[in-house]
Protein backbone atom coordinates (compact mmCIF):
# COMPACT_ATOMS: atom_id res chain seq x y z
CA UNK A 1 0.00 0.00 0.00
CA UNK A 2 0.96 3.12 -0.59
CA UNK A 3 2.61 5.46 1.74
CA UNK A 4 0.86 9.44 2.81
CA UNK A 5 -2.30 11.02 3.57
CA UNK A 6 -3.15 11.58 0.36
CA UNK A 7 -2.92 8.75 -2.49
CA UNK A 8 -3.01 9.54 -6.19
CA UNK A 9 -5.22 6.97 -7.73
CA UNK A 10 -2.71 5.47 -10.63
CA UNK A 11 -5.89 4.51 -13.38
CA UNK A 12 -7.65 8.10 -12.88
CA UNK A 13 -5.35 10.53 -11.36
CA UNK A 14 -7.48 11.56 -8.67
CA UNK A 15 -6.57 12.39 -5.44
CA UNK A 16 -8.33 10.34 -2.35
CA UNK A 17 -7.51 10.41 1.52
CA UNK A 18 -5.96 7.76 3.06
CA UNK A 19 -8.82 6.94 5.42
CA UNK A 20 -11.47 6.43 2.74
CA UNK A 21 -8.85 3.85 1.21
CA UNK A 22 -8.48 2.23 4.44
CA UNK A 23 -12.11 2.08 5.67
CA UNK A 24 -12.59 0.63 2.20
CA UNK A 25 -10.34 -2.52 2.38
CA UNK A 26 -7.93 -0.03 -0.40
CA UNK A 27 -10.76 0.03 -3.09
CA UNK A 28 -11.39 3.66 -4.77
CA UNK A 29 -15.08 3.70 -4.41
CA UNK A 30 -15.71 5.66 -7.63
CA UNK A 31 -13.34 4.03 -9.48
CA UNK A 32 -13.38 0.71 -8.06
CA UNK A 33 -9.23 1.05 -8.42
CA UNK A 34 -8.11 -1.86 -6.10
CA UNK A 35 -5.06 -1.38 -4.45
CA UNK A 36 -2.34 -4.02 -3.60
CA UNK A 37 -3.22 -5.21 0.59
CA UNK A 38 -1.27 -7.60 2.11
CA UNK A 39 -2.46 -10.92 4.00
CA UNK A 40 -3.42 -8.87 7.35
CA UNK A 41 -5.52 -7.22 5.20
CA UNK A 42 -7.08 -9.90 3.41
CA UNK A 43 -7.65 -11.98 6.77
CA UNK A 44 -8.94 -8.59 8.29
CA UNK A 45 -11.40 -8.85 5.76
CA UNK A 46 -12.40 -12.37 5.27
CA UNK A 47 -12.76 -14.12 9.18
CA UNK A 48 -15.27 -13.35 11.44
CA UNK A 49 -14.99 -10.62 13.95
CA UNK A 50 -11.39 -9.84 12.48
CA UNK A 51 -10.63 -13.34 14.86
CA UNK A 52 -7.66 -15.53 13.42
CA UNK A 53 -5.16 -17.79 14.18
CA UNK A 54 -1.94 -17.71 12.74
CA UNK A 55 -0.24 -21.26 11.67
CA UNK A 56 2.90 -22.74 10.56
CA UNK A 57 4.67 -19.48 11.19
CA UNK A 58 7.36 -21.66 12.68
CA UNK A 59 8.38 -22.59 9.18
CA UNK A 60 11.43 -20.04 7.95
CA UNK A 61 13.05 -19.43 5.40
CA UNK A 62 17.24 -20.23 5.13
CA UNK A 63 19.60 -19.38 2.23
CA UNK A 64 20.56 -23.36 1.76
CA UNK A 65 22.15 -22.33 -1.56
CA UNK A 66 23.73 -19.71 0.00
CA UNK A 67 22.91 -17.36 -3.15
CA UNK A 68 24.34 -14.38 -4.53
CA UNK A 69 23.80 -11.74 -6.90
CA UNK A 70 24.18 -7.96 -6.36
CA UNK A 71 23.00 -8.83 -2.44
CA UNK A 72 23.43 -11.86 -0.50
CA UNK A 73 19.84 -13.71 -0.08
CA UNK A 74 20.50 -13.98 3.49
CA UNK A 75 20.81 -10.55 3.65
CA UNK A 76 17.79 -9.84 1.84
CA UNK A 77 15.77 -11.94 4.16
CA UNK A 78 16.61 -10.32 6.83
CA UNK A 79 16.24 -6.51 5.96
CA UNK A 80 12.87 -8.07 4.23
CA UNK A 81 11.65 -9.07 7.70
CA UNK A 82 12.67 -6.20 9.13
CA UNK A 83 10.63 -4.15 6.93
CA UNK A 84 7.79 -5.98 6.46
CA UNK A 85 7.34 -7.84 10.03
CA UNK A 86 6.83 -11.09 7.79
CA UNK A 87 8.60 -14.51 7.99
CA UNK A 88 7.93 -14.51 4.24
CA UNK A 89 5.67 -14.39 1.55
CA UNK A 90 3.24 -16.48 2.47
CA UNK A 91 1.03 -16.80 5.41
CA UNK A 92 -1.58 -19.04 7.20
CA UNK A 93 -4.35 -18.76 8.99
CA UNK A 94 -7.75 -20.74 10.49
CA UNK A 95 -10.91 -19.34 11.56
CA UNK A 96 -14.36 -18.85 10.73
CA UNK A 97 -15.85 -17.11 7.78
CA UNK A 98 -19.75 -16.68 7.71
CA UNK A 99 -19.20 -19.34 10.80
CA UNK A 100 -18.06 -21.90 8.57
CA UNK A 101 -14.32 -22.96 9.70
CA UNK A 102 -11.57 -22.37 6.95
CA UNK A 103 -8.06 -22.52 6.23
CA UNK A 104 -7.04 -19.44 4.51
CA UNK A 105 -3.47 -18.98 3.26
CA UNK A 106 -2.66 -15.49 1.97
CA UNK A 107 0.53 -13.62 0.07
CA UNK A 108 2.52 -10.83 0.36
CA UNK A 109 3.76 -9.11 -2.78
CA UNK A 110 5.96 -7.14 -0.07
CA UNK A 111 7.51 -10.09 0.28
CA UNK A 112 11.02 -10.52 -2.45
CA UNK A 113 7.73 -10.04 -4.95
CA UNK A 114 5.32 -12.53 -3.56
CA UNK A 115 8.05 -15.26 -4.50
CA UNK A 116 7.27 -18.69 -3.57
CA UNK A 117 10.25 -20.85 -2.15
CA UNK A 118 10.52 -23.49 -0.09
CA UNK A 119 8.77 -21.59 2.88
CA UNK A 120 6.01 -20.92 0.86
CA UNK A 121 5.70 -24.12 -0.55
CA UNK A 122 6.00 -25.59 2.48
CA UNK A 123 3.19 -23.30 4.24
CA UNK A 124 0.95 -23.75 1.45
CA UNK A 125 1.34 -27.48 1.86
CA UNK A 126 0.65 -27.69 5.31
CA UNK A 127 -2.40 -25.59 5.03
CA UNK A 128 -3.34 -27.96 2.25
CA UNK A 129 -2.83 -31.22 4.18
CA UNK A 130 -4.84 -29.04 7.18
CA UNK A 131 -7.77 -28.35 5.09
CA UNK A 132 -8.02 -32.14 4.08
CA UNK A 133 -7.67 -33.23 7.75
CA UNK A 134 -10.12 -30.99 9.22
CA UNK A 135 -11.97 -31.29 6.29
CA UNK A 136 -12.29 -27.24 5.93
CA UNK A 137 -12.67 -25.36 2.62
CA UNK A 138 -9.11 -24.11 1.62
CA UNK A 139 -8.54 -20.46 0.29
CA UNK A 140 -5.59 -19.23 -1.44
CA UNK A 141 -4.85 -15.90 -2.29
CA UNK A 142 -2.21 -15.40 -4.78
CA UNK A 143 -0.35 -12.29 -5.19
CA UNK A 144 3.08 -13.28 -6.65
CA UNK A 145 5.66 -12.41 -9.65
CA UNK A 146 6.10 -15.95 -9.15
CA UNK A 147 8.98 -18.27 -8.47
CA UNK A 148 11.48 -17.08 -6.17
CA UNK A 149 14.95 -17.12 -8.09
CA UNK A 150 17.23 -17.06 -5.46
CA UNK A 151 16.38 -20.87 -4.58
CA UNK A 152 16.58 -21.98 -7.75
CA UNK A 153 15.56 -25.76 -8.12
CA UNK A 154 14.14 -25.59 -5.02
CA UNK A 155 11.86 -23.08 -5.82
CA UNK A 156 10.80 -25.28 -8.68
CA UNK A 157 10.01 -28.11 -7.50
CA UNK A 158 7.35 -26.55 -5.26
CA UNK A 159 5.21 -25.77 -7.70
CA UNK A 160 4.89 -29.56 -8.06
CA UNK A 161 4.73 -29.80 -4.65
CA UNK A 162 1.98 -27.44 -3.96
CA UNK A 163 0.24 -29.13 -6.75
CA UNK A 164 0.78 -32.87 -5.72
CA UNK A 165 -1.04 -31.49 -2.68
CA UNK A 166 -3.93 -30.63 -4.00
CA UNK A 167 -4.22 -33.73 -5.87
CA UNK A 168 -4.76 -35.47 -2.55
CA UNK A 169 -7.25 -32.58 -1.05
CA UNK A 170 -8.96 -33.57 -4.29
CA UNK A 171 -9.81 -37.07 -3.47
CA UNK A 172 -11.19 -35.66 0.29
CA UNK A 173 -13.82 -34.13 -1.43
CA UNK A 174 -12.86 -30.57 0.56
CA UNK A 175 -13.46 -27.22 -1.35
CA UNK A 176 -10.68 -25.13 -2.89
CA UNK A 177 -10.86 -21.84 -4.12
CA UNK A 178 -8.43 -20.21 -5.48
CA UNK A 179 -8.26 -16.19 -5.34
CA UNK A 180 -6.24 -14.39 -8.20
CA UNK A 181 -5.24 -10.99 -7.18
CA UNK A 182 -2.59 -8.08 -8.87
CA UNK A 183 -0.42 -9.58 -9.90
CA UNK A 184 -0.19 -13.63 -9.85
CA UNK A 185 2.12 -14.96 -12.70
CA UNK A 186 4.89 -17.34 -13.32
CA UNK A 187 5.16 -20.44 -11.01
CA UNK A 188 2.55 -19.76 -9.01
CA UNK A 189 -0.12 -19.22 -11.71
CA UNK A 190 1.21 -22.67 -13.36
CA UNK A 191 0.89 -24.49 -10.38
CA UNK A 192 -2.07 -23.79 -7.45
CA UNK A 193 -3.38 -20.60 -8.38
CA UNK A 194 -4.90 -22.28 -11.28
CA UNK A 195 -6.29 -25.18 -9.41
CA UNK A 196 -9.00 -23.85 -7.74
CA UNK A 197 -12.51 -25.79 -7.83
CA UNK A 198 -14.04 -22.32 -8.19
CA UNK A 199 -11.13 -19.38 -10.06
CA UNK A 200 -12.17 -15.82 -8.54
CA UNK A 201 -10.49 -12.76 -9.45
CA UNK A 202 -10.25 -9.35 -8.28
CA UNK A 203 -10.86 -6.53 -10.88
CA UNK A 204 -8.15 -5.51 -12.56
CA UNK A 205 -5.83 -7.72 -11.64
CA UNK A 206 -2.78 -9.11 -13.80
CA UNK A 207 -2.63 -12.70 -14.22
CA UNK A 208 -0.68 -14.98 -16.30
CA UNK A 209 2.03 -17.00 -16.73
CA UNK A 210 4.75 -15.00 -18.48
CA UNK A 211 5.22 -11.16 -17.77
CA UNK A 212 3.99 -8.54 -20.24
CA UNK A 213 7.70 -7.43 -20.77
CA UNK A 214 8.64 -10.67 -22.01
CA UNK A 215 5.91 -11.55 -23.92
CA UNK A 216 6.40 -7.93 -25.68
CA UNK A 217 9.99 -8.72 -26.21
CA UNK A 218 9.13 -12.41 -27.80
CA UNK A 219 6.25 -11.41 -30.10
CA UNK A 220 8.29 -8.26 -30.86
CA UNK A 221 5.14 -5.94 -30.73
CA UNK A 222 2.71 -4.06 -28.04
CA UNK A 223 0.47 -6.20 -26.34
CA UNK A 224 -3.47 -5.73 -26.75
CA UNK A 225 -5.36 -3.26 -24.31
CA UNK A 226 -6.24 -5.46 -21.13
CA UNK A 227 -4.51 -8.22 -22.05
CA UNK A 228 -3.40 -10.55 -19.21
CA UNK A 229 -6.53 -8.59 -16.87
CA UNK A 230 -8.84 -10.40 -14.85
CA UNK A 231 -11.74 -9.65 -17.49
CA UNK A 232 -9.45 -11.13 -20.31
CA UNK A 233 -9.10 -14.20 -18.42
CA UNK A 234 -12.93 -14.24 -17.90
CA UNK A 235 -13.29 -13.70 -21.54
CA UNK A 236 -10.93 -16.56 -22.19
CA UNK A 237 -12.60 -19.58 -19.80
CA UNK A 238 -9.89 -19.30 -17.32
CA UNK A 239 -11.63 -18.18 -14.11
CA UNK A 240 -15.62 -18.62 -13.13
CA UNK A 241 -15.55 -14.92 -11.85
CA UNK A 242 -14.95 -11.18 -11.04
CA UNK A 243 -15.56 -10.64 -7.33
CA UNK A 244 -14.65 -6.96 -6.12
CA UNK A 245 -12.89 -7.30 -2.83
CA UNK A 246 -16.13 -5.63 -0.57
CA UNK A 247 -18.03 -8.25 -1.96
CA UNK A 248 -15.64 -11.19 -1.53
CA UNK A 249 -16.60 -12.26 1.98
CA UNK A 250 -20.42 -12.33 1.17
CA UNK A 251 -19.63 -14.09 -2.43
CA UNK A 252 -17.68 -17.21 -0.73
CA UNK A 253 -19.78 -17.55 2.10
CA UNK A 254 -22.78 -18.13 -0.72
CA UNK A 255 -20.43 -20.70 -2.58
CA UNK A 256 -19.16 -22.15 0.33
CA UNK A 257 -22.69 -22.54 1.97
CA UNK A 258 -23.37 -24.59 -0.94
CA UNK A 259 -19.94 -26.79 -1.74
CA UNK A 260 -19.37 -27.45 1.90
CA UNK A 261 -21.33 -29.96 3.22
CA UNK A 262 -19.80 -29.54 6.93
CA UNK A 263 -22.50 -27.34 8.79
CA UNK A 264 -21.80 -23.64 9.72
CA UNK A 265 -20.89 -23.42 13.97
CA UNK B 1 32.02 -30.67 -35.29
CA UNK B 2 31.53 -27.51 -33.47
CA UNK B 3 33.72 -26.54 -30.98
CA UNK B 4 32.66 -24.55 -28.11
CA UNK B 5 34.99 -21.38 -27.03
CA UNK B 6 36.33 -23.16 -23.91
CA UNK B 7 37.38 -26.27 -26.39
CA UNK B 8 39.69 -24.12 -28.48
CA UNK B 9 43.05 -25.51 -27.47
CA UNK B 10 41.20 -29.18 -28.26
CA UNK B 11 40.30 -27.90 -31.51
CA UNK B 12 43.47 -26.23 -32.27
CA UNK B 13 45.43 -29.19 -31.56
CA UNK B 14 43.11 -31.68 -33.66
CA UNK B 15 43.47 -29.05 -36.55
CA UNK B 16 47.60 -29.66 -36.46
CA UNK B 17 47.07 -33.46 -36.35
CA UNK B 18 44.68 -33.16 -39.38
CA UNK B 19 47.54 -30.49 -41.21
CA UNK B 20 49.86 -33.65 -40.28
CA UNK B 21 47.82 -36.91 -41.42
CA UNK B 22 47.44 -34.81 -44.73
CA UNK B 23 50.54 -34.16 -45.56
CA UNK B 24 51.58 -38.12 -45.48
CA UNK B 25 49.76 -40.80 -43.88
CA UNK B 26 52.42 -43.47 -44.24
CA UNK B 27 55.04 -41.19 -42.79
CA UNK B 28 57.37 -42.64 -40.44
CA UNK B 29 59.09 -39.80 -39.19
CA UNK B 30 55.27 -38.17 -38.79
CA UNK B 31 53.59 -41.35 -37.32
CA UNK B 32 55.01 -40.55 -33.45
CA UNK B 33 54.15 -36.99 -33.17
CA UNK B 34 50.88 -37.73 -35.04
CA UNK B 35 50.81 -40.38 -31.98
CA UNK B 36 52.28 -37.85 -29.59
CA UNK B 37 50.03 -35.07 -30.43
CA UNK B 38 46.76 -37.37 -30.01
CA UNK B 39 47.80 -38.60 -26.79
CA UNK B 40 48.02 -34.63 -25.87
CA UNK B 41 44.76 -33.54 -27.19
CA UNK B 42 42.98 -36.51 -25.19
CA UNK B 43 44.52 -35.53 -22.08
CA UNK B 44 44.02 -31.69 -22.96
CA UNK B 45 40.25 -33.07 -23.38
CA UNK B 46 40.14 -34.78 -20.13
CA UNK B 47 41.67 -32.08 -18.34
CA UNK B 48 39.47 -29.56 -19.61
CA UNK B 49 35.90 -31.07 -18.89
CA UNK B 50 36.70 -32.36 -15.25
CA UNK B 51 36.99 -28.92 -14.88
CA UNK B 52 34.05 -27.40 -16.34
CA UNK B 53 32.28 -24.08 -14.84
CA UNK B 54 28.44 -23.96 -14.25
CA UNK B 55 27.85 -21.90 -17.36
CA UNK B 56 30.49 -23.88 -19.35
CA UNK B 57 27.89 -27.00 -18.79
CA UNK B 58 25.09 -24.86 -20.15
CA UNK B 59 26.81 -24.31 -23.52
CA UNK B 60 27.29 -28.04 -23.52
CA UNK B 61 23.48 -28.06 -22.38
CA UNK B 62 22.68 -25.91 -25.82
CA UNK B 63 25.20 -27.36 -27.73
CA UNK B 64 23.38 -27.06 -31.18
CA UNK B 65 24.64 -31.03 -32.09
CA UNK B 66 23.70 -32.22 -28.74
CA UNK B 67 20.94 -35.27 -29.09
CA UNK B 68 17.49 -34.34 -28.81
CA UNK B 69 14.35 -36.57 -28.20
CA UNK B 70 14.20 -38.11 -31.48
CA UNK B 71 17.35 -38.76 -31.50
CA UNK B 72 17.50 -40.56 -28.60
CA UNK B 73 13.81 -42.48 -29.07
CA UNK B 74 15.48 -43.64 -32.68
CA UNK B 75 18.76 -45.22 -30.97
CA UNK B 76 16.74 -46.44 -27.51
CA UNK B 77 13.39 -47.97 -29.01
CA UNK B 78 12.17 -50.87 -31.15
CA UNK B 79 10.03 -49.72 -32.24
CA UNK B 80 7.60 -45.95 -32.26
CA UNK B 81 4.34 -45.08 -32.91
CA UNK B 82 4.02 -41.08 -32.61
CA UNK B 83 0.80 -39.82 -31.37
CA UNK B 84 -0.46 -36.36 -32.28
CA UNK B 85 -3.04 -33.79 -31.24
CA UNK B 86 -4.24 -32.55 -27.92
CA UNK B 87 -7.81 -33.24 -29.34
CA UNK B 88 -8.43 -29.48 -28.52
CA UNK B 89 -6.30 -26.73 -30.52
CA UNK B 90 -3.79 -28.59 -32.43
CA UNK B 91 -0.81 -30.41 -32.28
CA UNK B 92 2.63 -28.88 -30.67
CA UNK B 93 5.46 -29.62 -32.66
CA UNK B 94 8.03 -28.96 -29.50
CA UNK B 95 6.41 -31.62 -27.57
CA UNK B 96 6.43 -35.14 -29.15
CA UNK B 97 5.28 -38.60 -28.09
CA UNK B 98 4.27 -41.85 -28.49
CA UNK B 99 3.97 -45.44 -27.71
CA UNK B 100 7.50 -47.38 -28.12
CA UNK B 101 9.21 -50.51 -26.96
CA UNK B 102 12.25 -50.44 -24.92
CA UNK B 103 13.96 -53.91 -24.52
CA UNK B 104 10.36 -55.45 -25.43
CA UNK B 105 8.79 -53.35 -22.77
CA UNK B 106 5.89 -50.70 -23.77
CA UNK B 107 6.50 -47.47 -22.74
CA UNK B 108 4.81 -44.09 -23.29
CA UNK B 109 7.93 -41.73 -24.28
CA UNK B 110 7.74 -37.87 -24.51
CA UNK B 111 9.85 -35.18 -24.75
CA UNK B 112 10.64 -31.15 -25.64
CA UNK B 113 11.99 -31.41 -29.06
CA UNK B 114 14.40 -28.90 -31.05
CA UNK B 115 15.52 -28.08 -34.25
CA UNK B 116 18.89 -28.80 -35.50
CA UNK B 117 18.73 -26.05 -38.77
CA UNK B 118 17.28 -22.95 -39.04
CA UNK B 119 14.07 -24.55 -40.68
CA UNK B 120 13.69 -26.95 -38.27
CA UNK B 121 14.21 -25.12 -35.17
CA UNK B 122 11.48 -22.60 -36.20
CA UNK B 123 8.93 -25.68 -37.51
CA UNK B 124 9.73 -26.99 -33.49
CA UNK B 125 9.31 -23.27 -31.90
CA UNK B 126 13.09 -24.20 -30.34
CA UNK B 127 11.34 -26.30 -28.00
CA UNK B 128 9.44 -24.07 -26.20
CA UNK B 129 5.64 -25.93 -26.10
CA UNK B 130 2.27 -24.05 -25.93
CA UNK B 131 -0.83 -25.12 -23.67
CA UNK B 132 -1.33 -27.52 -26.68
CA UNK B 133 2.00 -29.70 -26.26
CA UNK B 134 0.95 -29.76 -22.45
CA UNK B 135 -1.98 -30.81 -22.96
CA UNK B 136 -1.10 -33.78 -25.46
CA UNK B 137 1.47 -34.87 -22.65
CA UNK B 138 -1.15 -34.62 -20.71
CA UNK B 139 -3.08 -36.93 -22.88
CA UNK B 140 -0.56 -39.26 -23.62
CA UNK B 141 0.18 -39.74 -19.95
CA UNK B 142 -3.61 -40.64 -19.28
CA UNK B 143 -3.73 -43.17 -21.85
CA UNK B 144 -0.46 -44.58 -20.30
CA UNK B 145 -2.46 -45.01 -17.50
CA UNK B 146 -5.53 -46.88 -18.74
CA UNK B 147 -3.24 -49.48 -20.41
CA UNK B 148 -0.97 -49.83 -17.44
CA UNK B 149 1.67 -48.79 -19.49
CA UNK B 150 4.80 -46.60 -17.44
CA UNK B 151 5.72 -43.27 -18.65
CA UNK B 152 9.10 -42.10 -19.59
CA UNK B 153 9.61 -37.95 -20.07
CA UNK B 154 12.90 -36.29 -21.59
CA UNK B 155 13.23 -32.83 -20.82
CA UNK B 156 14.93 -30.56 -23.03
CA UNK B 157 13.40 -27.04 -23.27
CA UNK B 158 14.62 -23.61 -22.76
CA UNK B 159 11.21 -22.96 -21.25
CA UNK B 160 7.49 -22.98 -21.93
CA UNK B 161 6.42 -20.55 -24.91
CA UNK B 162 6.35 -17.13 -23.67
CA UNK B 163 3.89 -15.78 -26.24
CA UNK B 164 0.27 -13.71 -26.87
CA UNK B 165 -1.78 -16.67 -28.05
CA UNK B 166 0.15 -19.39 -25.29
CA UNK B 167 -1.48 -16.87 -22.55
CA UNK B 168 -4.77 -16.48 -24.30
CA UNK B 169 -4.81 -20.28 -24.49
CA UNK B 170 -3.80 -20.93 -20.69
CA UNK B 171 0.05 -21.47 -20.44
CA UNK B 172 -0.39 -21.85 -16.98
CA UNK B 173 -3.38 -23.47 -16.57
CA UNK B 174 -2.09 -26.35 -18.70
CA UNK B 175 1.22 -27.01 -16.97
CA UNK B 176 -0.76 -26.79 -13.16
CA UNK B 177 -3.61 -29.39 -14.62
CA UNK B 178 -0.34 -31.69 -15.54
CA UNK B 179 1.52 -31.53 -12.09
CA UNK B 180 -1.69 -32.57 -10.33
CA UNK B 181 -2.35 -34.94 -12.68
CA UNK B 182 1.06 -36.24 -12.64
CA UNK B 183 0.78 -36.02 -8.99
CA UNK B 184 -1.50 -38.71 -8.98
CA UNK B 185 -0.78 -41.31 -12.18
CA UNK B 186 -1.00 -44.72 -11.39
CA UNK B 187 1.79 -46.07 -13.40
CA UNK B 188 5.38 -45.66 -13.32
CA UNK B 189 6.94 -41.84 -14.32
CA UNK B 190 10.79 -41.93 -15.30
CA UNK B 191 11.98 -38.67 -15.68
CA UNK B 192 15.74 -37.34 -17.36
CA UNK B 193 16.77 -33.94 -18.12
CA UNK B 194 18.25 -34.24 -21.82
CA UNK B 195 19.42 -30.71 -22.19
CA UNK B 196 17.91 -27.87 -21.25
CA UNK B 197 15.28 -28.14 -18.06
CA UNK B 198 14.44 -24.39 -17.73
CA UNK B 199 11.88 -23.72 -15.17
CA UNK B 200 7.93 -24.50 -15.34
CA UNK B 201 8.19 -25.62 -18.81
CA UNK B 202 10.43 -28.28 -18.44
CA UNK B 203 8.63 -30.09 -15.08
CA UNK B 204 5.63 -29.34 -16.96
CA UNK B 205 5.98 -33.19 -17.61
CA UNK B 206 8.54 -33.90 -15.73
CA UNK B 207 6.83 -34.99 -12.27
CA UNK B 208 8.85 -38.53 -12.07
CA UNK B 209 9.10 -40.97 -9.71
CA UNK B 210 12.35 -41.11 -10.36
CA UNK B 211 14.30 -38.10 -11.81
CA UNK B 212 18.03 -38.19 -13.70
CA UNK B 213 19.78 -35.38 -15.40
CA UNK B 214 22.76 -36.50 -18.54
CA UNK B 215 26.06 -34.96 -17.14
CA UNK B 216 26.04 -31.77 -18.91
CA UNK B 217 22.60 -30.59 -18.66
CA UNK B 218 20.99 -27.69 -16.51
CA UNK B 219 17.59 -27.55 -14.40
CA UNK B 220 16.75 -25.04 -12.71
CA UNK B 221 13.70 -21.97 -12.16
CA UNK B 222 15.29 -19.69 -14.28
CA UNK B 223 17.93 -19.43 -16.98
CA UNK B 224 21.08 -17.29 -15.97
CA UNK B 225 20.22 -15.20 -18.78
CA UNK B 226 16.92 -14.14 -17.89
CA UNK B 227 18.04 -14.37 -13.91
CA UNK B 228 21.06 -11.66 -14.73
CA UNK B 229 18.75 -9.40 -16.45
CA UNK B 230 16.15 -9.74 -13.38
CA UNK B 231 18.52 -9.20 -10.72
CA UNK B 232 21.47 -7.27 -11.89
CA UNK B 233 19.34 -5.71 -14.48
CA UNK B 234 21.66 -6.13 -17.50
CA UNK B 235 22.00 -9.45 -18.96
CA UNK B 236 25.98 -9.37 -18.93
CA UNK B 237 26.07 -11.67 -15.59
CA UNK B 238 24.73 -15.04 -16.52
CA UNK B 239 28.23 -16.47 -15.66
CA UNK B 240 27.66 -15.23 -12.30
CA UNK B 241 24.21 -16.03 -12.43
CA UNK B 242 24.86 -19.68 -13.50
CA UNK B 243 27.08 -20.07 -10.28
CA UNK B 244 24.59 -18.33 -8.11
CA UNK B 245 21.73 -20.85 -9.43
CA UNK B 246 23.74 -23.74 -9.24
CA UNK B 247 21.68 -25.46 -11.98
CA UNK B 248 23.88 -28.44 -12.63
CA UNK B 249 23.19 -32.35 -13.12
CA UNK B 250 26.17 -32.28 -9.68
CA UNK B 251 23.99 -29.57 -7.95
CA UNK B 252 20.78 -31.61 -8.11
CA UNK B 253 22.27 -34.56 -7.10
CA UNK B 254 23.88 -32.66 -4.01
CA UNK B 255 20.52 -31.21 -3.07
CA UNK B 256 19.07 -34.18 -3.36
CA UNK B 257 16.55 -33.26 -6.17
CA UNK B 258 17.39 -35.74 -8.45
CA UNK B 259 18.26 -39.23 -8.39
CA UNK B 260 21.43 -39.81 -10.36
CA UNK B 261 23.76 -38.84 -12.73
CA UNK B 262 24.01 -40.35 -16.28
CA UNK B 263 27.52 -40.01 -17.36
CA UNK B 264 28.45 -38.70 -21.22
CA UNK B 265 31.03 -39.63 -23.65
CA UNK B 266 34.25 -37.43 -22.94
CA UNK B 267 33.63 -33.92 -24.75
CA UNK B 268 29.59 -34.53 -24.71
CA UNK B 269 26.82 -36.28 -25.66
CA UNK B 270 27.38 -35.15 -28.99
CA UNK B 271 30.54 -36.43 -29.82
CA UNK B 272 29.29 -39.73 -29.46
CA UNK B 273 25.05 -40.21 -29.83
CA UNK B 274 25.16 -43.74 -29.58
CA UNK B 275 27.07 -44.12 -26.55
CA UNK B 276 25.00 -41.18 -24.89
CA UNK B 277 21.88 -43.26 -25.94
CA UNK B 278 22.91 -46.36 -24.51
CA UNK B 279 23.83 -45.44 -20.96
CA UNK B 280 20.54 -43.47 -21.27
CA UNK B 281 18.78 -46.61 -22.07
CA UNK B 282 20.25 -48.97 -19.39
CA UNK B 283 19.41 -45.88 -16.49
CA UNK B 284 15.53 -46.03 -17.94
CA UNK B 285 15.30 -49.99 -18.24
CA UNK B 286 16.54 -50.21 -14.51
CA UNK B 287 14.38 -47.37 -13.33
CA UNK B 288 11.63 -49.39 -14.70
CA UNK B 289 12.83 -52.40 -13.46
CA UNK B 290 12.67 -51.06 -10.03
CA UNK B 291 9.84 -48.96 -10.31
CA UNK B 292 7.32 -51.83 -11.59
CA UNK B 293 7.78 -53.61 -8.85
CA UNK B 294 5.43 -50.83 -7.03
CA UNK B 295 1.55 -51.21 -7.23
CA UNK B 296 -0.78 -48.06 -8.01
CA UNK B 297 -0.82 -47.08 -4.15
CA UNK B 298 2.60 -47.51 -3.62
CA UNK B 299 3.65 -45.38 -6.80
CA UNK B 300 1.34 -43.00 -6.22
CA UNK B 301 2.44 -42.18 -2.24
CA UNK B 302 6.05 -42.92 -2.89
CA UNK B 303 5.88 -39.91 -5.45
CA UNK B 304 3.59 -37.39 -3.43
CA UNK B 305 6.41 -37.69 -0.57
CA UNK B 306 9.13 -36.95 -2.64
CA UNK B 307 7.72 -34.02 -4.07
CA UNK B 308 6.15 -32.88 -0.44
CA UNK B 309 9.50 -33.63 1.36
CA UNK B 310 11.51 -30.82 -1.56
CA UNK B 311 12.46 -27.68 0.04
CA UNK B 312 14.98 -26.43 2.58
CA UNK B 313 13.66 -24.54 5.62
CA UNK B 314 14.41 -23.93 9.43
CA UNK B 315 11.82 -24.88 11.93
CA UNK B 316 11.94 -21.81 14.35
Amino acid sequence: MPEGIWIKIPTTGDTVHRRDLEENFWVDQKSGYHFKIGSKEYFHLLFDMHQYELRFEDILPVDSLKFKDRKKYSDRLEVTQKKTRLTDACRVATGTLKKREVVIAAMDFSFIGGSMGSVVGERLYQAIRLAGETKAPLIIISQSGGARMMESVLSLMQLAKTSAGLAELEEKGVPYISILTNPTTGGVTASFAMLGDIQIAEPGALIGFAGPRVIRQTIGRDLPEGFQTAEYLLEHGFIDMIVPRMQLKNKLGRILSMLDVNEPS
Amino acid sequence: MQYLDFEKPIADLEEKIEELRQISVDDEVLRPEIERLRKKADQLRASIFSNLTRWQRIQLARHPGRPYTLDYIERITDDFIELHGDRYYGDDKAIVGGLCRINGRAVMLMGQQKGRDTKARQYRNFGMANPEGYRKAYRLMKLAEKFGIPVVTLLDTPGAYPGLEAEQRGQAEAIAKNLKMMATLKVPIVTIVIGEGASGGAIGIGMGNEIYMMENTWYSVISPESCSSILWKTWDYKEQAAEALKPTAKDLLELDIIDGIIEEPLGGAHRDMDAAAAALKTTIVKSLDRLLKLDAPELVSQRIEKYASMGVWAQG
